[in-house]
């Protein structure tokens, strides 16, 4: 039993992405910093305990009642110490949420308890997430319920599942092979089952699993959104030639003006807003008649009708 | 009766103290007396840790195996829950400041009782009526939200009596409020002659920043809970997204309560050390000011920090990256407290009483505590160790390795001075060294786990996780023993104990000069203060600056 429960002990999970290595990194910094401080002080308590022990009942020490340079030191090191600790994650952190340009975006919809997972092409999967190597993908990560939290430790990253919005996060996977998936935010009874995992795959081998062909349809988003499109009349109002709504062409990653006088870049997040929440932001020079889609469109459909519009007037 | 009392010497009935000048059930539930309350207090606590423990039991039997194979996993969610909500809410938010701060507040400031004795009853009353609501909540319906009662799940999907328990910890809310608000009034108006804001004992400066926090923070968390009680009764949206609410709103408003929270836990832990360092150095604390003050900033800046709970959880990242740097800045006031206690003990004259093996064992701990909050402050580390058994362990080195530890060292250092009888020395040491050891052992591995990437609250587990669980519960079995013992000898001292005088340690501070245990009244006369704290020198003795 024994040699079953040790042959698994180790300290570090799987490095599969060049960003493991890095948090790995500063990792190791903030171990050797506490080793240091957890040997130092107890060290230096023994010593003290030994050095001066009380010898008589009588004994009175002289007395100390500070030292400016001391003080200083220690409040200065520490200070220098922890600033350089704030940079190095604040970069490693920005650079989580930075995909590349070149990324492939894959939704993932998290629900009571299990993980729904589409591929740009298509291909829909639960609780496994199926990916090329050396491919940047970007996850667009929302909740169709509570909270979840999708964790992938071979890459050190995670991100909430937040209902109501979306949030990314990307990696760029170096090895292949098949790794966790866990839920890290407890969403209930089954939290501990909402696990799966990640296949990393060659993208030879990725391309031939795209091509399996094992549920219906596998219609792309972008198909199935321009269907949606027309079956919910959107272009009714949305037609690009003077209609009620703002035309929708080249609209993503463009900086959208309001009747308000604030503005925001349109991304996906935004295009979500308009279409479940319209009223929230109404664009500068329409009126506010556009009503909620908020309960007839699933968070799929949302993400189809988001990646056909994000196609439109692109060439 | 009458002629057997009045034909005795009066020189030979002993002077009544607080435990005997009135017997009977009513004389405690009715008292007035701060020491009483305090009393009061230590068997309220104690009561709801042995039921936190309980739960903490199941736990780790739980998951010494990887399969959910004890419970369901239902079940095994109210039972984490059932912890974490009486441990925080009912035992580490009052432990420190409403058990010792109640007893010695007004013996440390030599004055007769706090400000408002009626209004601390009450506050004792509420923290019961509180905690029987929640234990209610926990033992009838159950509730698995988790202690932090994240919405949506905790307003809209989780079944169970989420509500009893969130109208508990409303209750509780007022206790701690209306104790911090004592403490503050005391502390300003009812010090002794003499004794100016610099020369009190760096534990009353440790209970004046906890009471700041305790009366500006806990009415956020009370409006909180009213929020998610309105959302779950009248589907008023607030925080569920499908109703038009927003659940970061939850974890904003959650944490801006229950981050100040652990500064509430361990500032008066902080406090504590000073006193005990001190004693059993024989020597004046290092840099007092510096030590008073950095319990301020402490206090003032946990308030500003709650942001760093919630790096993935879709705060803005520009929001994330100033929680971040003040979350750092606090290792500064916490390293200074700490060198500053090492530096107290170099050139003393150490003993290793058991007040002071606990106070050792303290700095060990929330060195460890401490440092590991570092790796969490660091964003881009954060994203990854953020909801897995690392957080788990530091939180745990943080809130009972540090404050019950603390917490520990007051009960061992002033017990004497409480019922005027020494508990055996020696099993206490044993006990002291029994929960270092198995502290270590139960959440140490925690840490490497986390790493691994096991999240928190997970009923089942992938196998390759079970060593360190396998650790984890044998350390839980070691520290479940090393806390029973005090629960042995502490009760046989009060009857067999070795009686002592007022000032069994030599120690300085006004509640050395009364009797142990102290009168009613406290002091037979109102004290009047000549000399700065911890002046352990003899009176002429060169002072160096």
């Amino acid at each position: 039993m024994w040699e079953t429960l040790f042959r698994d002990f180790s300290f570090l999970p799987e490095q599969a992405s060049e960003h493991a290595g890095q948090v790995d990194l500063l990792y190791f910094f903030c171990v050797a910093l506490t080793a240091v401080f957890t040997v130092l002080i107890p060290a230096v308590m023994v010593f003290v305990a030994i050095k001066f022990k009380r010898k008589s009942d009588d004994e009175v020490p002289k007395p100390v009642h500070g030292s400016l340079p001391l003080e200083i030191a220690w409040s200065v090191i520490p200070f220098v110490v922890t600033m350089v600790l704030f940079g190095w994650g604040a970069v490693l952190f920005f650079n989580y949420s930075s995909p590349p340009p070149n990324s492939l975006d894959v939704h993932v919809v998290g629900k009571q308890w299990m993980w729904k997972i589409q591929h740009p092409e298509g291909k829909r999967e639960i609780n496994q997430l199926h990916v090329p190597v050396n491919q940047p993908i970007r996850l667009i990560i929302t909740s169709e319920d509570v909270l979840h939290s999708f964790y992938l430790p071979v890459f050190r990253i995670k991100r909430d599942a937040v209902p109501g919005r979306y949030q990314t996060m990307w990696f760029e996977a170096t090895k292949t092979g098949e790794f966790h998936l866990f839920c890290a935010e407890y969403c209930g009874t089954e939290h501990s089952l909402m696990i799966g995992s990640v296949i990393v795959m060659s993208p030879e081998e990725y391309d031939q699993w795209l091509q399996t062909d094992d549920q219906d349809g596998s219609e792309t988003p972008v198909a199935a959104g321009e269907r949606l499109f027309s079956e919910l009349r959107c272009n009714s109002c949305h037609n690009g030639a003077g209609g009620n709504g703002p035309s929708l062409d080249s609209l993503y990653r463009t900086r959208v003006a309001f009747t308000d006088g604030t503005n925001a870049i349109a991304d996906e997040s935004y295009i979500r807003e308009s279409i479940v929440d319209p009223r929230r932001h109404t664009v500068a020079g329409f009126g506010p008649m556009m009503p909620t889609f908020q309960g007839q469109v699933s968070e799929e459909q949302v993400f189809e009708l988001i990646s056909y519009i994000k196609t439109l007037g692109v060439e | 009766m009458e002629t057997t009392s009045s034909s005795l010497p009066l020189a030979d009935k002993p002077k009544p103290n607080y435990l005997t000048a009135s017997y009977g059930i009513k004389s405690w539930l009715l008292t007035l007396d701060h020491k009483r309350i305090g009393i009061l207090y230590i068997i309220t606590l104690t009561t709801f840790f042995m039921m936190g423990g309980v739960y903490a039991a199941l736990i780790r039997l739980e998951l010494l195996t990887p399969a959910g194979d004890l419970l369901s996993s239902e079940a095994y969610n109210r039972t984490f829950t059932g912890h974490g909500v009486l441990m925080v809410f009912f035992v580490l938010v009052p432990l420190i400041p409403a058990t010792m701060g109640n007893f010695l507040l007004p013996l440390m400031i030599g004055a007769r009782d706090v400000a408002f004795p009626r209004l601390n009853l009450l506050s004792w009353y509420l923290l019961v009526i509180g905690g029987l609501t929640a234990a209610s909540a926990l033992l009838t319906g159950g509730v698995d939200t988790g202690w932090t009662f994240y919405a949506p799940l905790s307003s809209r999907y989780a079944n169970g009596a989420v509500l009893v328990a969130i109208v508990g910890a409303f209750i509780a809310g007022f206790s701690s409020i209306l104790t911090g608000l004592n403490f503050v009034i005391t502390i300003h108006k009812m010090r002794a002659p003499g004794l100016t804001w610099f020369r009190l004992p760096l534990m009353v400066w440790a209970i004046y920043a906890t009471s700041l926090i305790q009366v500006l923070a806990t009415p956020v968390v009370a409006i909180t809970l009213t929020l998610l009680a309105l959302e779950r009764l009248f589907g008023v949206g607030i925080f569920d997204p499908a109703l038009g609410g927003d659940p970061i709103l939850f974890e904003h408003m959650f944490w801006f309560y229950s981050h100040p929270v652990v500064y509430i836990m361990i500032l008066p832990a902080f406090g504590v050390m000073s006193e005990v360092i001190s004693c059993f150095s024989k020597k004046a604390i290092f840099g007092y000011r510096i030590i008073a003050y950095s319990s301020l900033a402490i206090a003032a800046l946990g308030f500003i920090v709650w942001g760093h709970h919630m790096f993935v959880s879709g705060q803005s990242a520009y929001l994330g990256l100033v929680f971040s740097l003040l979350t750092m800045l606090i290792a500064v006031p916490t390293a200074i407290k700490i060198f500053g206690w090492l530096a107290t003990m170099w050139g003393g004259s150490v003993e290793l009483a058991t007040p002071m093996l606990y106070a050792m064992g303290f700095i060990g701990l929330f060195t460890i505590g401490g440092l590991t909050g570092l790796f969490l402050a660091a964003m881009g580390l954060d994203v990854h160790v953020h909801d897995t058994y690392f957080i788990v362990a530091h939180f745990h080195y943080v809130m009972v390795g540090s404050a019950i530890m603390g917490y520990m060292s007051a009960l061992h250092f002033w017990w004497p001075k409480m019922f005027g009888r020494m508990y055996p020395k020696t099993l206490a040491k044993v006990a002291a060294v029994l929960v270092f050891v198995g502290f270590n052992l139960t959440f140490f591995p925690q840490f490497v786990v986390g790493y691994l990437g096991m999240p928190r609250r997970y009923h089942f587990y992938p196998p390759e996780f079970q060593i360190y669980n396998v650790f984890s519960t044998a350390g839980a079995m070691v520290l479940g023993i090393a806390y029973l013992l005090p629960l042995l000898y502490f009760p046989y001292s009060l009857f067999k104990g070795e009686k002592v005088g007022a000032n069994p340690w030599g120690a300085k501070g006004l509640e050395w000069e009364t009797a142990s245990p102290p009168p009613t009244e406290n002091f037979e006369f109102t004290p009047v203060v000549t000399e700065e704290a911890y002046a352990y020198a003899k009176e002429g003795e060169p002072v160096v600056h």
